[in-house]
Protein backbone atom coordinates (compact mmCIF):
# COMPACT_ATOMS: atom_id res chain seq x y z
CA UNK A 1 0.00 0.00 0.00
CA UNK A 2 1.41 3.68 -1.15
CA UNK A 3 1.83 5.98 1.79
CA UNK A 4 -0.48 8.88 2.61
CA UNK A 5 0.60 11.93 0.52
CA UNK A 6 0.79 15.10 2.48
CA UNK A 7 1.30 18.22 1.39
CA UNK A 8 3.16 21.76 2.30
CA UNK A 9 2.27 25.14 1.54
CA UNK A 10 3.05 29.18 2.16
CA UNK A 11 1.38 32.23 1.34
CA UNK A 12 1.53 35.47 2.73
CA UNK A 13 4.20 34.36 5.83
CA UNK A 14 7.59 34.87 7.01
CA UNK A 15 8.97 31.58 7.15
CA UNK A 16 8.50 30.57 10.69
CA UNK A 17 5.92 28.14 10.19
CA UNK A 18 8.25 26.03 7.76
CA UNK A 19 10.81 26.38 10.57
CA UNK A 20 8.47 25.06 12.73
CA UNK A 21 8.11 21.93 10.86
CA UNK A 22 12.03 21.68 10.40
CA UNK A 23 11.87 21.74 14.49
CA UNK A 24 10.44 18.52 14.47
CA UNK A 25 14.11 17.85 14.27
CA UNK A 26 14.99 13.98 14.56
CA UNK A 27 10.93 13.46 14.87
CA UNK A 28 10.60 14.20 11.14
CA UNK A 29 12.13 11.36 9.87
CA UNK A 30 9.23 9.20 11.39
CA UNK A 31 7.27 11.59 9.36
CA UNK A 32 9.07 11.24 6.36
CA UNK A 33 8.65 7.20 7.13
CA UNK A 34 4.59 7.46 7.33
CA UNK A 35 3.87 9.47 4.55
CA UNK A 36 5.01 10.94 0.94
CA UNK A 37 5.64 14.58 0.95
CA UNK A 38 3.63 15.55 -2.30
CA UNK A 39 4.70 19.11 -2.65
CA UNK A 40 6.84 21.59 -0.03
CA UNK A 41 7.99 24.42 -2.28
CA UNK A 42 10.30 25.80 0.52
CA UNK A 43 12.30 22.43 0.65
CA UNK A 44 11.46 20.48 -2.26
CA UNK A 45 11.82 21.15 -6.13
CA UNK A 46 8.18 19.97 -6.92
CA UNK A 47 5.73 22.30 -9.22
CA UNK A 48 2.56 24.23 -9.64
CA UNK A 49 1.68 21.79 -12.85
CA UNK A 50 2.99 18.58 -10.33
CA UNK A 51 0.04 19.40 -8.23
CA UNK A 52 -2.32 20.13 -10.98
CA UNK A 53 -1.49 16.60 -12.46
CA UNK A 54 -2.71 14.88 -9.35
CA UNK A 55 -6.52 13.50 -8.98
CA UNK A 56 -8.58 15.66 -6.61
CA UNK A 57 -9.04 14.60 -3.54
CA UNK A 58 -5.82 12.50 -3.50
CA UNK A 59 -3.29 14.10 -1.15
CA UNK A 60 -4.65 13.59 2.16
CA UNK A 61 -3.98 16.47 3.81
CA UNK A 62 -2.18 20.23 3.36
CA UNK A 63 -1.00 22.34 6.31
CA UNK A 64 -1.07 25.30 4.50
CA UNK A 65 0.58 28.86 6.52
CA UNK A 66 0.61 32.38 5.58
CA UNK A 67 -2.54 34.97 5.01
CA UNK A 68 -3.82 35.33 1.52
CA UNK A 69 -3.45 39.20 -0.05
CA UNK A 70 -2.61 37.66 -3.99
CA UNK A 71 -4.40 36.30 -6.93
CA UNK A 72 -1.69 33.79 -6.54
CA UNK A 73 -2.21 32.86 -3.23
CA UNK A 74 -5.78 32.85 -4.11
CA UNK A 75 -5.46 30.39 -6.70
CA UNK A 76 -3.08 28.13 -5.15
CA UNK A 77 -5.56 27.41 -2.40
CA UNK A 78 -8.16 26.74 -3.97
CA UNK A 79 -5.60 24.05 -6.55
CA UNK A 80 -4.62 22.51 -3.07
CA UNK A 81 -8.47 22.38 -1.50
CA UNK A 82 -9.57 20.69 -4.76
CA UNK A 83 -6.68 18.39 -4.54
CA UNK A 84 -7.02 17.27 -0.81
CA UNK A 85 -8.86 15.74 1.54
CA UNK A 86 -7.74 17.48 4.94
CA UNK A 87 -7.11 21.10 4.46
CA UNK A 88 -5.71 22.29 7.35
CA UNK A 89 -4.50 26.25 8.16
CA UNK A 90 -1.46 25.70 9.41
CA UNK A 91 -0.49 28.78 12.07
CA UNK A 92 -1.49 32.16 13.05
CA UNK A 93 -1.41 33.88 9.79
CA UNK A 94 -3.45 30.94 8.20
CA UNK A 95 -6.06 30.27 10.93
CA UNK A 96 -6.24 34.30 11.56
CA UNK A 97 -4.53 37.03 9.16
CA UNK A 98 -2.09 37.36 11.64
CA UNK A 99 0.68 40.08 11.27
CA UNK A 100 -0.14 40.10 7.10
CA UNK A 101 -3.82 40.97 8.55
CA UNK A 102 -2.53 44.40 10.45
CA UNK A 103 -2.65 45.50 6.62
CA UNK A 104 -6.38 45.67 6.67
CA UNK A 105 -5.74 49.12 8.92
CA UNK A 106 -4.71 50.86 5.77
CA UNK A 107 -5.53 50.97 1.97
CA UNK A 108 -3.93 49.26 -0.21
CA UNK A 109 -3.17 52.58 -2.33
CA UNK A 110 -1.90 54.37 1.09
CA UNK A 111 0.54 50.75 1.57
CA UNK A 112 1.77 51.36 -2.04
CA UNK A 113 2.42 55.44 -1.53
CA UNK A 114 4.16 54.44 1.26
CA UNK A 115 6.50 50.86 0.19
CA UNK A 116 6.84 52.53 -2.89
CA UNK A 117 7.41 56.72 -2.85
CA UNK A 118 6.85 58.12 0.53
CA UNK A 119 9.13 55.85 2.94
CA UNK A 120 12.03 57.64 4.36
CA UNK A 121 14.54 55.05 3.68
CA UNK A 122 12.95 54.93 -0.38
CA UNK A 123 15.12 56.23 -2.95
CA UNK A 124 12.95 56.19 -6.45
CA UNK A 125 12.78 59.33 -7.82
CA UNK A 126 11.73 58.10 -11.57
CA UNK A 127 8.76 56.87 -9.42
CA UNK A 128 8.90 53.53 -10.39
CA UNK A 129 5.99 50.93 -9.59
CA UNK A 130 5.65 47.31 -10.29
CA UNK A 131 2.78 46.81 -12.94
CA UNK A 132 0.84 44.08 -12.89
CA UNK A 133 1.80 43.32 -16.40
CA UNK A 134 4.62 44.55 -18.13
CA UNK A 135 6.66 43.79 -21.60
CA UNK A 136 10.33 43.10 -21.66
CA UNK A 137 11.99 42.14 -24.93
CA UNK A 138 9.19 41.05 -26.60
CA UNK A 139 7.64 39.02 -23.43
CA UNK A 140 4.79 39.86 -21.18
CA UNK A 141 5.36 39.49 -17.89
CA UNK A 142 2.61 39.22 -15.12
CA UNK A 143 2.45 39.55 -11.25
CA UNK A 144 -0.11 38.54 -9.20
CA UNK A 145 -2.67 41.39 -8.27
CA UNK A 146 -2.63 42.70 -4.43
CA UNK A 147 -5.99 42.55 -3.15
CA UNK A 148 -7.61 45.55 -1.13
CA UNK A 149 -8.15 43.04 1.74
CA UNK A 150 -5.77 40.35 3.70
CA UNK A 151 -7.69 36.88 4.73
CA UNK A 152 -7.47 34.06 6.84
CA UNK A 153 -7.65 31.04 4.82
CA UNK A 154 -10.72 29.89 5.51
CA UNK A 155 -12.20 33.22 4.40
CA UNK A 156 -11.20 32.13 0.62
CA UNK A 157 -11.64 28.44 0.82
CA UNK A 158 -13.41 25.78 3.14
CA UNK A 159 -11.11 24.77 5.78
CA UNK A 160 -11.28 21.74 7.77
CA UNK A 161 -8.71 22.14 10.50
CA UNK A 162 -6.69 24.71 12.50
CA UNK A 163 -3.68 24.69 14.00
CA UNK A 164 -2.63 27.98 15.50
CA UNK A 165 0.67 29.47 16.80
CA UNK A 166 3.31 31.94 15.32
CA UNK A 167 4.70 29.33 14.96
CA UNK A 168 2.39 26.49 16.14
CA UNK A 169 4.63 24.41 19.01
CA UNK A 170 6.29 21.46 17.40
CA UNK A 171 4.05 19.34 19.99
CA UNK A 172 1.24 20.43 18.53
CA UNK A 173 1.99 19.28 14.63
CA UNK A 174 3.89 16.22 15.83
CA UNK A 175 -0.26 15.62 17.61
CA UNK A 176 -2.03 16.41 14.41
CA UNK A 177 0.44 14.60 12.14
CA UNK A 178 0.07 11.47 14.65
CA UNK A 179 -3.98 12.23 15.08
CA UNK A 180 -4.06 12.68 11.04
CA UNK A 181 -2.47 8.90 10.81
CA UNK A 182 -4.83 7.39 12.78
CA UNK A 183 -7.68 8.60 11.47
CA UNK A 184 -8.30 9.98 14.93
CA UNK A 185 -9.54 13.62 14.03
CA UNK A 186 -12.30 15.71 16.02
CA UNK A 187 -15.05 17.09 14.09
CA UNK A 188 -14.32 19.45 11.07
CA UNK A 189 -13.53 23.02 12.04
CA UNK A 190 -11.70 22.36 15.62
CA UNK A 191 -9.04 24.28 16.05
CA UNK A 192 -6.12 21.46 17.11
CA UNK A 193 -4.86 23.01 20.33
CA UNK A 194 -6.23 22.90 24.47
CA UNK A 195 -10.26 25.03 24.38
CA UNK A 196 -9.10 26.80 27.35
CA UNK A 197 -7.93 29.92 28.27
CA UNK A 198 -3.40 30.30 28.18
CA UNK A 199 -3.94 31.56 31.50
CA UNK A 200 -5.15 28.04 32.37
CA UNK A 201 -1.26 26.49 31.60
CA UNK A 202 0.39 29.25 32.90
CA UNK A 203 3.11 28.77 35.55
CA UNK A 204 2.40 32.25 37.17
CA UNK A 205 -1.38 31.07 37.62
CA UNK A 206 -1.34 31.58 41.43
CA UNK A 207 0.08 34.95 41.56
CA UNK A 208 -2.87 36.25 38.92
CA UNK A 209 -5.21 38.42 41.43
CA UNK A 210 -8.79 38.38 41.60
CA UNK A 211 -9.19 42.25 41.27
CA UNK A 212 -6.21 43.51 39.25
CA UNK A 213 -7.17 47.23 39.86
CA UNK A 214 -4.72 48.66 37.41
CA UNK A 215 -3.39 51.87 37.57
CA UNK A 216 -0.98 51.91 34.91
CA UNK A 217 -0.17 50.33 32.02
CA UNK A 218 3.58 49.57 30.44
CA UNK A 219 5.39 48.31 27.78
CA UNK A 220 7.71 45.66 28.32
CA UNK A 221 11.02 47.83 27.28
CA UNK A 222 9.89 51.22 29.63
CA UNK A 223 9.86 48.50 32.43
CA UNK A 224 11.52 45.31 34.43
CA UNK A 225 9.39 42.31 34.07
CA UNK A 226 9.43 40.52 37.61
CA UNK A 227 10.46 36.73 36.54
CA UNK A 228 7.51 34.91 39.33
CA UNK A 229 4.63 37.42 39.48
CA UNK A 230 1.60 37.15 36.68
CA UNK A 231 2.95 39.68 34.07
CA UNK A 232 -0.67 41.55 34.24
CA UNK A 233 -0.76 42.21 37.43
CA UNK A 234 2.23 43.88 36.97
CA UNK A 235 0.56 46.24 34.58
CA UNK A 236 1.85 44.75 31.68
CA UNK A 237 -0.93 43.97 27.97
CA UNK A 238 -0.41 40.18 28.42
CA UNK A 239 -3.36 38.59 26.66
CA UNK A 240 -3.29 35.19 28.39
CA UNK A 241 -6.78 35.45 29.73
CA UNK A 242 -8.13 35.97 25.92
CA UNK A 243 -6.03 33.62 24.53
CA UNK A 244 -6.26 29.65 23.57
CA UNK A 245 -4.15 28.03 25.54
CA UNK A 246 -1.60 25.18 24.04
CA UNK A 247 1.83 26.79 23.81
CA UNK A 248 2.49 25.46 27.11
CA UNK A 249 3.30 29.80 28.16
CA UNK A 250 6.81 29.40 26.18
CA UNK A 251 6.48 33.60 26.16
CA UNK A 252 6.02 33.84 29.78
CA UNK A 253 8.31 31.54 30.36
CA UNK A 254 10.91 33.70 28.34
CA UNK A 255 9.25 36.05 30.71
CA UNK A 256 8.07 38.01 27.82
CA UNK A 257 3.83 38.90 27.80
CA UNK A 258 1.86 36.75 25.84
CA UNK A 259 0.52 38.73 22.79
CA UNK A 260 -2.64 36.15 21.91
CA UNK A 261 -1.25 34.40 18.40
CA UNK A 262 -3.04 31.28 19.73
CA UNK A 263 -6.04 33.11 18.54
CA UNK A 264 -9.01 32.83 20.71
CA UNK A 265 -10.95 30.35 22.97
CA UNK A 266 -14.35 28.36 20.87
CA UNK A 267 -16.43 30.41 23.16
CA UNK A 268 -15.52 33.83 22.02
CA UNK A 269 -16.12 35.07 18.71
CA UNK A 270 -13.58 38.30 18.73
CA UNK A 271 -10.68 37.98 20.45
CA UNK A 272 -9.86 41.36 20.45
CA UNK A 273 -13.68 42.72 21.49
CA UNK A 274 -12.93 40.01 24.47
CA UNK A 275 -9.46 41.23 25.79
CA UNK A 276 -10.58 44.77 25.90
CA UNK A 277 -13.44 43.90 27.51
CA UNK A 278 -11.35 42.11 30.14
CA UNK A 279 -8.93 44.50 30.65
CA UNK A 280 -10.64 47.71 30.81
CA UNK A 281 -13.14 46.60 33.45
CA UNK A 282 -10.42 45.74 35.30
CA UNK A 283 -9.08 49.63 35.35
CA UNK A 284 -8.75 51.05 38.89
CA UNK A 285 -10.41 54.53 38.58
CA UNK A 286 -13.91 55.72 38.48
CA UNK A 287 -13.64 58.91 36.65
CA UNK A 288 -14.35 59.37 33.08
CA UNK A 289 -10.62 62.08 33.19
CA UNK A 290 -8.87 59.04 35.63
CA UNK A 291 -9.69 56.21 33.04
CA UNK A 292 -8.67 58.11 30.54
CA UNK A 293 -5.51 58.54 32.04
CA UNK A 294 -4.09 54.92 33.04
CA UNK A 295 -5.93 53.66 29.42
CA UNK A 296 -3.40 55.87 27.43
CA UNK A 297 -0.58 53.59 28.78
CA UNK A 298 -2.55 51.42 25.75
CA UNK A 299 -1.48 53.66 22.84
CA UNK A 300 -2.33 51.34 19.96
CA UNK A 301 -5.62 48.86 21.13
CA UNK A 302 -5.74 47.60 17.54
CA UNK A 303 -2.49 46.66 16.97
CA UNK A 304 -2.02 45.48 20.91
CA UNK A 305 -5.44 43.37 20.46
CA UNK A 306 -5.33 41.84 17.39
CA UNK A 307 -2.06 41.60 16.43
CA UNK A 308 -2.67 38.32 14.69
CA UNK A 309 -6.46 38.26 14.61
CA UNK A 310 -7.78 42.05 12.82
CA UNK A 311 -8.34 39.71 9.25
CA UNK A 312 -11.04 37.43 11.36
CA UNK A 313 -12.56 39.79 13.73
CA UNK A 314 -15.70 40.91 13.67
CA UNK A 315 -14.94 43.72 11.48
CA UNK A 316 -12.02 42.73 9.37
CA UNK A 317 -10.27 46.06 8.76
CA UNK A 318 -10.43 49.54 9.11
CA UNK A 319 -13.94 50.46 7.74
CA UNK A 320 -12.77 53.10 4.30
CA UNK A 321 -15.10 55.85 4.07
CA UNK A 322 -17.56 55.06 1.53
CA UNK A 323 -18.00 57.36 -1.52
CA UNK B 1 -38.39 47.81 -4.70
CA UNK B 2 -37.97 50.09 -1.93
CA UNK B 3 -38.63 53.49 -2.36
CA UNK B 4 -38.63 54.88 1.46
CA UNK B 5 -35.85 57.40 2.26
CA UNK B 6 -33.11 55.61 4.31
CA UNK B 7 -33.61 55.41 8.53
CA UNK B 8 -30.70 54.74 10.66
CA UNK B 9 -31.13 51.60 12.64
CA UNK B 10 -29.60 51.76 15.77
CA UNK B 11 -29.52 48.71 18.85
CA UNK B 12 -29.92 50.48 21.89
CA UNK B 13 -28.56 47.93 24.91
CA UNK B 14 -30.99 49.15 27.98
CA UNK B 15 -29.92 47.96 31.78
CA UNK B 16 -33.69 46.15 32.88
CA UNK B 17 -33.46 48.79 36.59
CA UNK B 18 -33.13 52.41 34.97
CA UNK B 19 -32.95 53.04 31.11
CA UNK B 20 -35.38 50.23 30.50
CA UNK B 21 -37.69 51.59 33.33
CA UNK B 22 -37.21 54.56 31.42
CA UNK B 23 -38.20 53.44 28.26
CA UNK B 24 -41.16 52.04 29.68
CA UNK B 25 -42.31 55.26 31.50
CA UNK B 26 -41.44 57.22 28.26
CA UNK B 27 -43.99 55.03 26.48
CA UNK B 28 -46.94 55.21 29.30
CA UNK B 29 -46.35 58.39 29.67
CA UNK B 30 -46.90 58.85 25.41
CA UNK B 31 -43.91 60.78 24.43
CA UNK B 32 -42.57 60.47 21.15
CA UNK B 33 -39.65 59.93 20.09
CA UNK B 34 -37.16 58.91 16.67
CA UNK B 35 -38.64 54.62 15.94
CA UNK B 36 -35.13 53.88 15.25
CA UNK B 37 -33.91 52.01 17.91
CA UNK B 38 -34.49 48.40 18.69
CA UNK B 39 -34.25 47.63 22.24
CA UNK B 40 -32.51 44.85 24.16
CA UNK B 41 -32.96 44.68 27.14
CA UNK B 42 -30.37 43.48 29.81
CA UNK B 43 -30.01 43.13 33.52
CA UNK B 44 -27.14 45.42 33.85
CA UNK B 45 -24.96 47.76 31.35
CA UNK B 46 -21.59 46.18 32.85
CA UNK B 47 -23.40 42.76 30.97
CA UNK B 48 -22.42 44.46 27.52
CA UNK B 49 -19.94 42.90 26.28
CA UNK B 50 -17.70 44.91 23.47
CA UNK B 51 -18.73 42.02 21.43
CA UNK B 52 -22.07 42.92 21.06
CA UNK B 53 -21.56 46.00 20.07
CA UNK B 54 -18.92 45.12 17.09
CA UNK B 55 -21.51 42.72 16.34
CA UNK B 56 -24.38 44.87 16.17
CA UNK B 57 -22.14 46.85 13.63
CA UNK B 58 -21.11 43.68 11.73
CA UNK B 59 -25.33 42.83 11.44
CA UNK B 60 -25.91 46.21 9.43
CA UNK B 61 -26.59 48.61 12.85
CA UNK B 62 -25.74 52.27 12.26
CA UNK B 63 -25.11 53.45 15.92
CA UNK B 64 -24.97 51.32 19.20
CA UNK B 65 -26.60 53.09 22.60
CA UNK B 66 -25.86 51.61 25.97
CA UNK B 67 -28.11 53.05 28.44
CA UNK B 68 -27.43 52.39 32.14
CA UNK B 69 -27.52 53.63 36.02
CA UNK B 70 -26.13 56.89 37.11
CA UNK B 71 -22.61 56.47 38.89
CA UNK B 72 -23.07 55.58 42.56
CA UNK B 73 -27.01 54.22 41.54
CA UNK B 74 -25.91 50.32 40.10
CA UNK B 75 -27.94 47.61 41.06
CA UNK B 76 -25.09 45.32 41.13
CA UNK B 77 -22.71 47.93 42.51
CA UNK B 78 -20.34 48.54 39.65
CA UNK B 79 -21.40 47.58 36.43
CA UNK B 80 -21.90 50.75 35.13
CA UNK B 81 -18.09 51.71 36.08
CA UNK B 82 -16.95 48.70 34.48
CA UNK B 83 -19.07 49.95 30.84
CA UNK B 84 -18.01 53.05 31.75
CA UNK B 85 -14.25 52.20 31.70
CA UNK B 86 -14.76 49.81 28.27
CA UNK B 87 -16.48 52.29 26.71
CA UNK B 88 -13.59 54.69 27.17
CA UNK B 89 -11.51 52.25 25.40
CA UNK B 90 -13.76 50.73 22.83
CA UNK B 91 -14.64 54.40 21.54
CA UNK B 92 -11.27 54.87 21.13
CA UNK B 93 -10.57 51.28 19.01
CA UNK B 94 -13.18 51.74 17.17
CA UNK B 95 -12.51 54.89 15.93
CA UNK B 96 -9.00 53.54 14.99
CA UNK B 97 -10.88 51.14 12.73
CA UNK B 98 -13.64 54.15 11.27
CA UNK B 99 -16.19 53.68 13.06
CA UNK B 100 -17.28 57.41 13.70
CA UNK B 101 -17.50 57.91 18.13
CA UNK B 102 -21.36 59.63 16.73
CA UNK B 103 -22.26 56.57 16.43
CA UNK B 104 -21.67 54.99 19.67
CA UNK B 105 -22.78 56.33 22.64
CA UNK B 106 -23.02 55.63 26.10
CA UNK B 107 -26.25 57.34 28.50
CA UNK B 108 -26.65 57.08 32.09
CA UNK B 109 -30.83 56.98 32.57
CA UNK B 110 -32.42 56.65 35.84
CA UNK B 111 -35.79 54.80 35.97
CA UNK B 112 -37.55 58.81 36.75
CA UNK B 113 -36.06 59.79 33.21
CA UNK B 114 -38.19 59.22 30.65
CA UNK B 115 -37.51 62.70 28.82
CA UNK B 116 -34.16 61.59 28.84
CA UNK B 117 -34.52 58.71 27.02
CA UNK B 118 -36.76 60.92 24.71
CA UNK B 119 -34.24 63.37 23.80
CA UNK B 120 -30.87 61.26 23.94
CA UNK B 121 -32.80 59.07 21.16
CA UNK B 122 -33.90 61.67 19.20
CA UNK B 123 -30.58 63.36 19.39
CA UNK B 124 -28.40 60.58 18.33
CA UNK B 125 -30.76 59.50 15.34
CA UNK B 126 -30.21 63.10 14.17
CA UNK B 127 -26.22 62.69 14.58
CA UNK B 128 -26.16 59.29 12.97
CA UNK B 129 -28.41 60.76 10.14
CA UNK B 130 -25.79 63.36 9.62
CA UNK B 131 -23.02 60.68 9.00
CA UNK B 132 -25.42 58.43 6.95
CA UNK B 133 -25.80 54.36 6.16
CA UNK B 134 -22.55 52.33 7.77
CA UNK B 135 -23.99 49.47 6.10
CA UNK B 136 -21.09 46.81 7.40
CA UNK B 137 -22.80 43.84 5.70
CA UNK B 138 -22.77 45.42 2.31
CA UNK B 139 -19.62 46.94 3.03
CA UNK B 140 -18.28 43.19 3.17
CA UNK B 141 -20.07 41.77 0.20
CA UNK B 142 -18.56 44.66 -1.85
CA UNK B 143 -14.73 43.66 -0.05
CA UNK B 144 -15.28 40.13 -1.13
CA UNK B 145 -15.93 40.53 -4.84
CA UNK B 146 -12.26 41.18 -5.22
CA UNK B 147 -12.40 36.71 -4.79
CA UNK B 148 -15.18 36.08 -6.55
CA UNK B 149 -13.85 35.58 -9.90
CA UNK B 150 -11.04 33.35 -8.48
CA UNK B 151 -13.35 31.09 -6.49
CA UNK B 152 -15.40 31.13 -9.45
CA UNK B 153 -12.56 29.30 -12.30
CA UNK B 154 -12.07 26.79 -9.72
CA UNK B 155 -15.45 26.11 -8.82
CA UNK B 156 -15.51 25.30 -12.93
CA UNK B 157 -12.13 23.45 -13.02
CA UNK B 158 -13.49 21.48 -10.35
CA UNK B 159 -16.68 20.30 -12.56
CA UNK B 160 -14.80 20.05 -15.29
CA UNK B 161 -12.52 16.96 -13.60
CA UNK B 162 -15.75 15.43 -12.20
CA UNK B 163 -17.38 15.14 -15.98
Amino acid sequence: MSKPKVAFYWCASCGGCEEAIVDLAEDILGVVEAVDIVFWPCAMDFKKKDVEAMPDKSIVATFLNGAVRTSEQEEMAHLLRRKSQVLIAYGACSATGGIPGLANQFRLEDILQFAYHDGPSMANEAGTRPQYSSTHEGHELHLPVLREVVRSLDQVVDVDYYIPGCPPTPKLTKAAVGALLEGKLPPKGTVLSPDIALCDECPRKASKPTDLGFVEFKRPHQAIIDPEKCILAQGFICMGPATRGGCEAVCIQGNMPCTGCFGPTSRVKDQGAKFLSSVASNVGPREEGAIDQVLAGIPDPVGTFYRYGLAKSLLRRKVPKQG
Amino acid sequence: MNDKPWEPRIVAFFCNWCTYTAADLAGVSRMKYAANIRTIRLMCSGRVDPQFVMDAFAKGADGVLIGGCHPGDCHYGEGNYKMLRRFRLLQRMLGDLGIEPERLRLEWISAAEGDKVKSVVNDMVERVKALGPFDLPGQFQSWDREVMSEAEAHAHAGQQEAK
